[in-house]
């Protein structure tokens, strides 16, 4: 008789979450639903010019117009590879930096202002240089995706090496561990949680790096389309972009979100 | 015939600003298969004592000597075992006991098999393959002795290895490294606060006397005792009486802190 009422107190439990997850989800897709049909009506109706914010209406033609002749998946696929190697490189690179830091304590003091420097300035600034010295192209656009990214992770990661408790380096020590084994053993496994927390960021980073790398120059990709749309007045092609970009960063995060998961689950 | 010596050994830390004398002129030794305790107030630059004969910071000045040869790292003579256990969370049980084979590239599986058989030994069997996250503080201890003893250290090195556990587990524990130490004919450095745990295990007794670190009194333990195991030395007529000289030794150099 006990054992029943515990089972049930449970189930009620269970329906409870349930409920409420409900509840959660009827409100994420009402808003969702009531801001777009608000901006087909607003538009529709003439309370905002059409010809600026479209609407959805409009962008959806749009979209499935483009979708049908090819042309978008080009864009896309661009701004999409771009994005993704400039984040593996920025990453990679800012994680190599830290752990050059780390092998060398002087080396790191001598570097400490240039870090800050470098970290203080607005990356995108430089991309006229970039552009200028690495050529126009797909290169200097994985480049600006890239150093965006680069120096954050390096000061991220460098941080989380130098906090690992040194106990566990006292314990390798008495072994005899060369400073090779203290990293792989103990300093690196024991950063993976800050590593992995900086691929979030770096995600948002590098959308913003490529975007702006396409603003200032390209013939493809979702940033050149906002560029064109917004110089031709084709604010309906604006519009379109600008969800690509929201769902595909969205996407990425979610992917990201996932090895991270992974990661945490298969280290430790 | 001294096993281990430590030689006029003196030590500063250094600031920016300051500088203090951690250690003036220690001088000790011991025997093969000895156990000696340090104890004395915070500060008095105990745990200073085994970092310096582990090799993790070196002296300003004296010498470590190990069978009258200056000790080098790299002869993996000596285990350290720390105040927590500092198991890696990323490795299973059967992985941080065979942490030290590891640096030395020495993963055969006769080392596996010592791992195993040591783990039987301190009642950790069926562990193996957990992660420490799994495991009591006391279990975890004993993972950490196991694999301090691994690597067959000649001379184990115990700070504070007792202080973060229970009593009931800390006088177990006792008894269990004790027995081991005993058993492999080690010979062994104790820094701890407890005078108690220092009567019970120990040989002698090192009192300590703070800025800066030097040894203000020894203390052997008598005979009786030595033969008990820690437990039942508590209970000895003579563990009083000693306790008792300890204690006044420690209050009569611990003027700083009247309570």
């Amino acid at each position: 008789m006990d054992k029943k009422t515990d089972q049930q107190l449970f189930e009620q439990y269970k329906q409870k979450l349930k409920r409420e997850r409900k509840i959660v989800f009827t409100w994420q897709f009402m808003i969702l639903i009531v801001f777009f049909a608000t901006w087909e009506l607003c538009s529709r109706l003439r309370w905002i010019d059409p010809l600026i914010f479209s609407s959805p209406s409009r962008i959806f033609v749009h979209l499935k117009n483009k979708i049908v002749d090819g042309s978008l998946m080009i864009h896309t696929q661009v701004t999409l590879f771009e994005t993704v190697l400039g984040f593996i490189i920025g990453t990679l690179l800012g994680i190599i930096i830290a752990v050059t830091l780390w092998s060398s304590t002087r080396f790191a003091k001598i570097m400490d202002p240039y870090l800050v420097i470098l970290n203080a300035m607005p990356k995108v600034a430089l991309g006229p240089i970039i552009i200028v010295a690495i050529g126009p192209g797909y290169l200097s656009i994985i480049t600006m995706g890239a150093i965006i990214s680069i120096i954050i992770t390096t000061l991220v990661v460098y941080s989380a090496f130098r906090e690992v408790d040194p106990n566990y380096i006292k314990v390798l020590q008495s072994f005899g561990a060369s400073r090779w084994q203290l990293f792989k053993e103990a300093i690196f496994p024991a950063s993976l949680p800050a590593m992995i927390s900086t691929l979030k960021v770096n995600v948002g980073l590098s959308w913003v790096g490529v975007i702006v790398g396409e603003f200032l120059v390209s013939k493809e990709g979702l940033g050149y389309l906002i560029v064109y749309g917004f110089q031709v007045f084709d604010f309906t092609l604006v519009m379109s972009s600008l969800i690509l970009i929201a769902i595909f960063a969205a996407i990425m995060y979610k992917v990201v979100e996932k090895v991270e998961g992974w990661l945490i689950k298969h280290t430790g | 015939m001294s096993f281990l010596s430590l030689e006029n050994i003196s030590h500063y830390y250094f600031s920016k600003k300051d500088f203090t004398k951690a250690l003036d002129n220690i001088s000790f030794s011991i025997k093969e298969g000895e156990f000696v305790s340090l104890v004395g107030p915070s500060g008095c630059g105990k745990s200073t004592i085994l970092s310096i004969v582990a090799g993790i910071i070196q002296q300003t000045s004296g010498n470590v000597l190990l069978n009258k040869k200056p000790l080098k790292r790299s002869e993996l003579a000596i285990g350290y075992m720390l105040q927590q256990d500092y198991l890696f969370p990323w490795k299973t049980i059967l992985d941080n006991v065979l942490l030290g084979p590891k640096i030395h590239n020495n993963k055969s599986e006769e080392v596996k098999n010592k791992a195993t058989e040591l783990l039987y030994e301190v009642g950790l069997a069926n562990v193996a393959d957990a992660y420490p996250n799994a495991l009591s503080g006391g279990m975890r201890q004993r993972v950490a002795l196991v694999r301090t003893l691994i690597t067959d250290p000649k001379v184990l090195l115990l700070d504070e290895p007792f202080s973060a556990l229970d009593y009931q587990t800390k006088l177990k524990l006792e008894d269990l490294v004790y027995q081991i130490l005993k058993t492999y004919h080690k010979s062994a450095i104790l820094v701890t606060h407890d005078i108690g745990e220092a009567i019970a295990m120990s040989d002698r007794i090192y009192v300590m006397d703070a800025n800066p670190g030097t040894i203000a009194k020894t203390f052997e333990v008598p005979i009786e005792i030595r033969n008990e195991m820690p437990f039942t030395s508590r209970r000895h007529p003579k563990y009083q009486n000693l306790f008792d000289k300890v204690w006044e030794e420690l209050n009569q150099n611990d003027t700083a802190t009247p309570i």
